[in-house]
């Protein structure tokens, strides 16, 4: 009895001391400024900074209030709803100071003192300088307040204990400035700010560990969100031609380039913002991002690009392929690489469902890529090529775009796998893909269960 | 090389390459001309039939892929003597002008209504959004759809009032 007693004061003791340590003071509350109290100049350059942020694709829900927040954001532990970021007094940051505002940038912790969800990612607007958060808080404070309670996050116990995040802080998490690199120009000391900093890059593009925390050690080497492989964004790059300056250039800025296709999912939205912003950012971010590719990474598949090299489309390339089944139907023989069937009916269906726009002879964006620079039949996953095969692609509403018809409700699952499995043979040097039915699997699901609103 | 469709309720031995897209077989073997060619690239609409309760662009679609599925075309949903729910409204509604692309958006409505009987018309013109019309019928169309909705869900209520009423007297 008395070694339970003990054990239970032992604890108890523990918990309070952990929760001690947790805490963080609030920040007084204050009364909401009045727009006009921001300087114009802070605003536009906050403006400037929100795009590239991509602040409004979480913290709005799709066809809803700008920054009302409310958008689902699903991890691997739960879902998180973000927060609403208008100055409304009640539901928004109207009451919050450019300190609180600062510190939940810098720190992830809100005005009350409470941790915030790393899914905000305040790891890379840690770095954020004193006069970018003034113009954030800036353009911020003086958007159209919105009412709108956010809804409570579902996430199991012990995770909807926000002091739990300080234990993660502790372990993944440290508070930094960004610090240039003398020895680098001014132009990829702004990409590296940029990618590091505001524009979170790495968010996506990085892998994550069994916690959620991005491992620093692989920064760009590529990771997954929302049912779409972010691809790496280092020297394993699968982009069949590689990137430079350029040609990631006219990508961001644009949404798409002939030789590596159209962005589309989640990065289709980064695009969207990537397309208002300061263009000589866009070109800070292709910048670093290239010296990147060309510059770290575990092992190079290819020969490193050269960012002040134009791309050569010879360059990795597979062989120009002659398609024996091209206006033949499916009767011939099929090469010995792939089982006959399987092969033919891939064949088959590229011939007559995808061809006609992927031939090569329509430009991009509003013709389909020819397979050979697809960097999604080149990559590690399926999972890609899968999602834009069964859902198509849709520009972002009101916005022009590529568009795409999707096959979902037309092609079955083997139908898929041997389509699958005909491109990867016929456009790409790669191995056969494992598992591809598990990857149709997860973007059925996701398609039927989120619907329209899928990106 | 025959295909075998299952169209507007009929089983049929299709004798065309299985790579043929369906709308050239339903219109030039099966004279079935309400699906339209419009771009043949999946972009506009005008070729929209239902397969197994889901719209799907007939011009970039291969009978290959439709054996064993249900395909629904604007000739399965009623004659001229007696036209379904969806006809009568968009008659009703005057939803056509030149009427291009209306077969498209009778069969894209047709799956909504399948699976939303009573959409509102957010729900409309979000579904309709793939489909394209260039004479600007567009209002019309979104009321003829919301009142194909009240006809389908009207019958169902009669025909449910009808049972009733028999149960009763018995």
């Amino acid at each position: 009895m008395r070694a339970v007693l003990w054990t239970v004061l032992i604890l108890l003791v523990l918990f309070a001391v952990f929760a001690a340590w947790a805490s963080r003071p609030a920040i007084h509350p204050i009364e909401a400024p009045a727009a006009s109290a921001f300087d114009k100049a802070d605003v536009a350059r906050g403006a400037n900074l929100a795009a590239l942020g991509n602040c409004n694709n979480c913290h709005t829900v799709p066809g809803g209030r700008a920054f009302a927040g409310g958008r689902a954001v699903p991890t691997p532990f739960g879902i998180i709803y973000s927060t609403n970021i208008t100055p409304d007094l009640m539901t928004g940051i109207g009451q919050w100071s450019e300190a609180a505002f600062t510190r939940s940038l810098r720190e992830g912790i809100d005005r009350d003192g409470d941790h915030l969800y790393p899914a905000f990612p305040y790891d890379h607007f840690t770095t954020l300088s004193d006069a970018d958060s003034r113009a954030l808080y800036a353009y911020f404070m003086t958007r159209e307040a919105v009412r709108a309670t956010t809804p409570p996050n579902v996430l199991p116990f012990p995770l909807n204990v926000r002091d739990v995040v300080a234990a993660w802080k502790a372990l993944y998490f440290r508070a930094r400035r960004f610090q240039p690199d003398p020895a680098r120009d001014a132009v990829w000391n702004r990409g590296a700010y940029l990618v590091e900093g505001v524009a979170h890059c790495g968010a996506c593009h990085t892998p994550r560990n069994a916690l959620g925390a991005e491992r620093k050690t692989r920064a760009l080497a590529g990771g997954e969100v929302q049912g779409w492989n972010a691809y790496a964004l280092d020297r394993t790059s699968p982009a069949p031609v590689p990137w430079n300056a350029e040609s990631l250039f006219e990508y961001l800025r644009h949404g798409w380039h002939p030789e590596h296709g159209v962005a589309r999912g989640p990065m289709s939205e980064v695009t969207m913002n990537l397309g208002k912003v300061n263009e000589r950012d866009v070109r800070a971010i292709a910048t670093y991002v290239a010296w990147q590719m060309a510059s770290s990474g575990s092992s190079a598949s290819s020969a490193p690009a050269d960012s002040n090299h134009p791309s050569d489309p010879a360059r990795g390339l597979p062989e120009a392929n002659n398609n024996p089944y091209v206006g033949q139907g499916a009767s011939d023989a099929a090469p010995s690489m792939s089982p006959d069937s399987t092969y033919k009916l891939g064949a088959s269906i590229y011939v007559s469902t995808c061809e006609s726009c992927h031939n090569g002879t329509r430009p991009l964006p509003y013709g389909g890529i020819d397979f050979k620079f697809s960097t999604a039949i080149n990559a590690a996953s399926p999972r890609n090529i899968i999602n834009v095969t069964l859902h198509g692609l849709h520009p972002p509403e009101g916005t022009r775009g590529a568009i795409m018809p999707g096959f979902d409700g037309v092609i079955s699952d083997d139908e898929l796998e041997a389509l699958l499995t005909y491109l990867r043979a016929e456009f790409s040097k790669q191995p056969p893909w494992d598992d591809i039915d598990k990857d149709i699997d997860a973007a059925r699901k996701a398609v039927h269960e989120e619907g329209d609103s899928w990106p | 090389m025959a295909v075998t469709l299952d169209i507007n309720g009929h089983t049929q031995d299709i004798d065309a390459d299985p790579q043929t897209p369906l709308l050239y077989v339903l219109r030039n073997d099966l004279r079935l001309n309400a699906a339209k060619f419009g771009c043949g690239l999946g972009q506009c609409g005008a070729c929209t039939v239902v397969v197994d309760g889901e719209p799907v662009f007939s011009c970039v679609t291969p009978i290959m892929l439709l054996e064993g599925r249900k395909i629904v075309t604007v000739e399965g949903l009623g004659t001229l003597e007696m036209p379904g729910p969806l006809q009568q409204a968009f008659i009703e509604k005057q939803a056509a002008q030149c009427g291009y692309c209306i077969a498209g958006m009778m069969m894209r409505a047709h799956a909504l209504l399948l699976k939303m009987p009573n959409p509102s018309p957010e729900h409309i013109r979000a579904a309709l959004e793939p489909n394209l019309c260039r004479c600007g019928t567009h209002m019309r169309i979104v009321a003829a759809v919301h009142r194909a909705g009240e006809l389908m869900r009207g019958s169902a209520e009669a025909t449910d009032a009808k049972k009733n009423a028999k149960a009763e007297k018995k």
